[in-house]
């Protein structure tokens, strides 16, 4: 596979060479109605590596948030749609931890015993998180991306503990040009997000975030970057609340130079 | 404090403004989770424990009446008795009854959660035994009025300095909080205790079949005595707590240890066999052990026996960000934690908002991680949550609004008209990129933190037109 290490200005325009890969884009819903910076960074990093991006139409969400609630009559009424629409085969990319989790964990217990079993499974075995397939299937370590502040990176639970993330995107970060990757205490410990519960565990989610607030404050990072836009609003949100100066993005805004470096 | 008989947030929000318990709490979990990481890295391939450590337990199980009934056998052939206790009221009047018949008149207790889990010296106490918890935690508790809120820890949620008030005001001990001057008071008071007493009641680590003996682990050197020097030692143990041979605790013991407490071995290991024999020196005179079911026969093979291989470390405690902000009390059952929000609702169902532990959690799953025998607790208390839904335990709003997101997520054209609403109401909320607040039972959010608008053009929208332009520009 071609090892991409020239930054994207620079580089040709993506597609003109032979897309050797076709991969599914599901972007998951909060990206698709809040962020639609993360998917369309997402399909660039992609195309970039030679990769012909597919978003089937009508994909919502992996219906985890209902699934986490304990509605799994509605968890599986959404998802058996999802999965109507990933079952072309071939790879399917998350840029999210949690939704890959939720189709490559959670989907065996949400459709055991059910017609949809054995697609669920060759779902399942399709799905990658983002930084998952351009590490470890792809072999790319340098996207060619650059950023000149420091970052500091949160583990999300979810890819970290049930997908193994981590390694991926601390070797894709090392590769962003002038970037400075900076220790944060306690990466691996939740940010209090965990979807309703941030609702409905308010004040046990809401003292979850101020540990994890207290933790980036103590680093010297301007730029806060994780792999889920969940855990992403809960950190962003707490952090523009008390008027903190560090910003919190997604790290495929990162790779894909959309994160613009306005101090450094 | 029957914290069970207030409302779960109520319970939450209290633990969370008790700046008393946070500063003990963090202190304290801080301690464990560094020195179970120092001890973890020590081993080879602690995983490789862990997978060791999860096949002997889940093998035990596989079998558990075969284990058993080699156990009881092998304890009975060596004079002690065993009592097949089906719930805690059977094992409460076994043991009042033991006590009453052998003229019992002050009862030792080492650390058990078995012994919590059946409120036995609330029985015992109302039977006019005079009942001493020896391990320290466990007495400083007792002192205060209160139960434990870890499962290694009791008295985790305490300071040292509220410790020493206690002492002062119920041992009469001189104004200090230097920890060698309060550990000695107590060790001087239950050193009496322990010399007078007629029965010591102990819990049990792991009961061993073939060796037909049981496994106390303790640092403080309390429960050997406990379970030596009095004449009646009353071991009890719950039914699912076994090993089937004894080289099968070269595995648990190591990984008990060391999950607890961060320590390569507790500091006393005991193997006990029955009562004293002919020829020992010491050793109590009758020994029963208690096997207690009290409701654990009903989760064997069923969707949460993965519950049943716990082998009561408190390593999920330490490591669950909830049980860091919350502590022990707040779950308000005899088990708190990750845990403890699955065995709470199973074992005691009859308690307030039982239903509500399982949604203590954000699912993060730093519990499994840290899991001595990796259980898989995250989906246990996902199917909880599910089994709570089923049984109509769900509010309105939050069933109402399940429905109503079902369907849209299921239908295109529902989920695009939604996500133009939702867009255009937060857009119409937001000042300056954020909305500082959202109306009921979003204002749930809003409180601390803030949220971002929905985006005018969603992804599906922005890709079509990259497309359509792509295929006008020809390509």
């Amino acid at each position: 596979m071609m090892q991409v290490t020239v930054p994207y200005e620079e580089q040709e325009p993506p597609v003109s060479i032979a897309a050797t890969r076709r991969a599914t884009l599901f972007v998951s819903c909060i990206v698709d109605q809040i962020y639609p910076e993360i998917g369309l960074a997402t399909a660039e990093l992609l195309e970039r590596q030679g990769v012909h991006v597919v978003v089937p139409d009508g994909l919502t969400c992996c219906g985890q948030m209902a699934f986490n609630a304990g509605f799994r009559a509605e968890a599986a009424h959404v998802a058996t749609r999802t999965l109507e629409r990933l079952r072309d085969g071939g790879d399917i990319i998350v840029p999210s931890g949690s939704c890959g989790a939720m189709i490559r964990h959670l989907y065996h217990e949400l459709f055991a015993g059910t017609p949809q079993a054995a697609l669920a499974g060759q779902v399942m075995h399709n799905t990658y998180e983002i930084t998952e397939y351009l590490v470890d299937v792809l072999g790319v370590s340098d996207v060619g991306a650059r950023y000149a502040g420091k970052i500091a990176y949160h583990d999300a639970c979810h890819g970290l503990r049930f997908i193994g993330l981590g390694r991926q995107a601390r070797t894709l970060l090392s590769h962003v040009a002038d970037a400075e990757i900076v220790p944060l205490a306690g990466c691996e410990q939740c940010c209090g997000f965990g979807g309703l519960f941030a609702l409905k565990q308010r004040a046990i989610s809401e003292a979850m975030l101020a540990d994890k607030l207290a933790d980036i404050a103590s680093t010297t990072c301007d730029l806060l970057v994780t792999g889920d836009a969940s855990c992403m609003t809960q950190i962003a949100g707490g952090l523009s609340r008390r008027g903190s100066p560090v910003r919190a993005r997604h790290i495929v805004e990162v790779l894909a130079n959309s994160v613009d470096a306005r101090r450094g | 404090m029957a914290t069970h008989s207030i409302a779960f947030h109520e319970r939450v929000d209290r633990a969370l403004d008790d700046g008393s318990l946070q500063t003990a709490l963090s202190r304290a979990t801080d301690r464990f989770v560094t020195n179970r990481a120092n001890a973890l890295a020590l081993v080879d391939d602690f995983d490789d424990l862990r997978a060791r450590g999860r096949a002997i337990r889940a093998s035990a199980l596989a079998q558990l009446d075969d284990v058993l009934v080699r156990l009881s056998e092998r304890i009975e052939a060596r004079g002690g008795q065993v009592f097949w206790a089906s719930d805690g009221d059977a094992a409460r009047q076994y043991i009042v009854e033991l006590a009453r018949a052998r003229n019992v008149r002050t009862i030792v207790k080492s650390k058990s959660m078995a012994s919590e889990e059946i409120h036995l010296n609330d029985a015992l106490e109302a039977a006019a035994f005079t009942v001493v918890e020896t391990d320290l935690g466990e007495y400083i508790i007792q002192l205060a009025g209160e139960t434990p809120s870890h499962i290694i820890a009791p008295c985790i949620h305490k300071t040292r300095e509220e410790i020493s008030e206690l002492f002062q005001q119920h041992l009469g001990m001189p104004a200090t909080d230097d920890i060698p001057t309060m550990t000695r008071t107590a060790r001087t008071v239950l050193r009496q205790q322990f010399l007078r007493a007629d029965m010591g009641i102990s819990g049990v680590n792991f009961g061993v079949a073939d060796a037909g003996a049981v496994v106390v682990v303790e640092n403080e050197g309390n429960a050997r005595l406990t379970t030596t020097a009095p004449r009646i030692h009353v071991a009890v143990m719950g039914i699912e707590r076994v090993c089937e041979r004894l080289e099968d605790l070269g595995v648990l013991l190591q990984l008990l240890a060391r999950s607890a407490t961060g320590q390569k071995l507790s500091v006393y290991t005991s193997i006990l066999s029955g009562p004293r024999r002919a020829d020992e020196p010491d050793g109590p005179d009758e020994f029963h052990l208690i096997l207690l079911d009290n409701g654990r026969s009903q989760i064997m093979g069923g969707d949460y026996a993965e519950a049943l291989l716990c082998i009561r470390c408190g390593a999920c405690l330490n490591a669950c960000p909830v049980y860091q902000s919350i502590g022990g009390h707040a779950y308000g059952g005899v088990y708190s934690g990750p845990i403890g929000a699955i065995l709470t609702p199973l074992l005691q169902p009859e308690l307030r908002d039982v239903h509500k532990l399982p949604q203590a959690s954000s699912l993060c799953g730093a519990c499994q991680s840290a899991c001595p025998v990796k259980i898989a607790i995250p989906d246990m208390l996902l199917r909880l949550r599910a089994d709570a839904v089923a049984a109509g335990k769900a509010d309105a709003i939050e069933r109402i609004a399940m429905a109503g997101w079902s369907q849209a997520m299921a239908n295109p054209a529902l989920y695009r008209a939604g996500g133009k609403l939702a867009s255009l109401g937060t857009r119409l909320l937001a000042r300056e990129g954020r909305i500082g607040w959202l109306p009921p039972p979003l204002d749930q959010w809003t409180r601390q933190r803030d949220f971002p608008p929905f985006a005018p053009r969603s992804f599906t929208e922005l890709w079509a037109e990259r497309q359509r332009r792509s295929a006008g520009d020809g390509r």
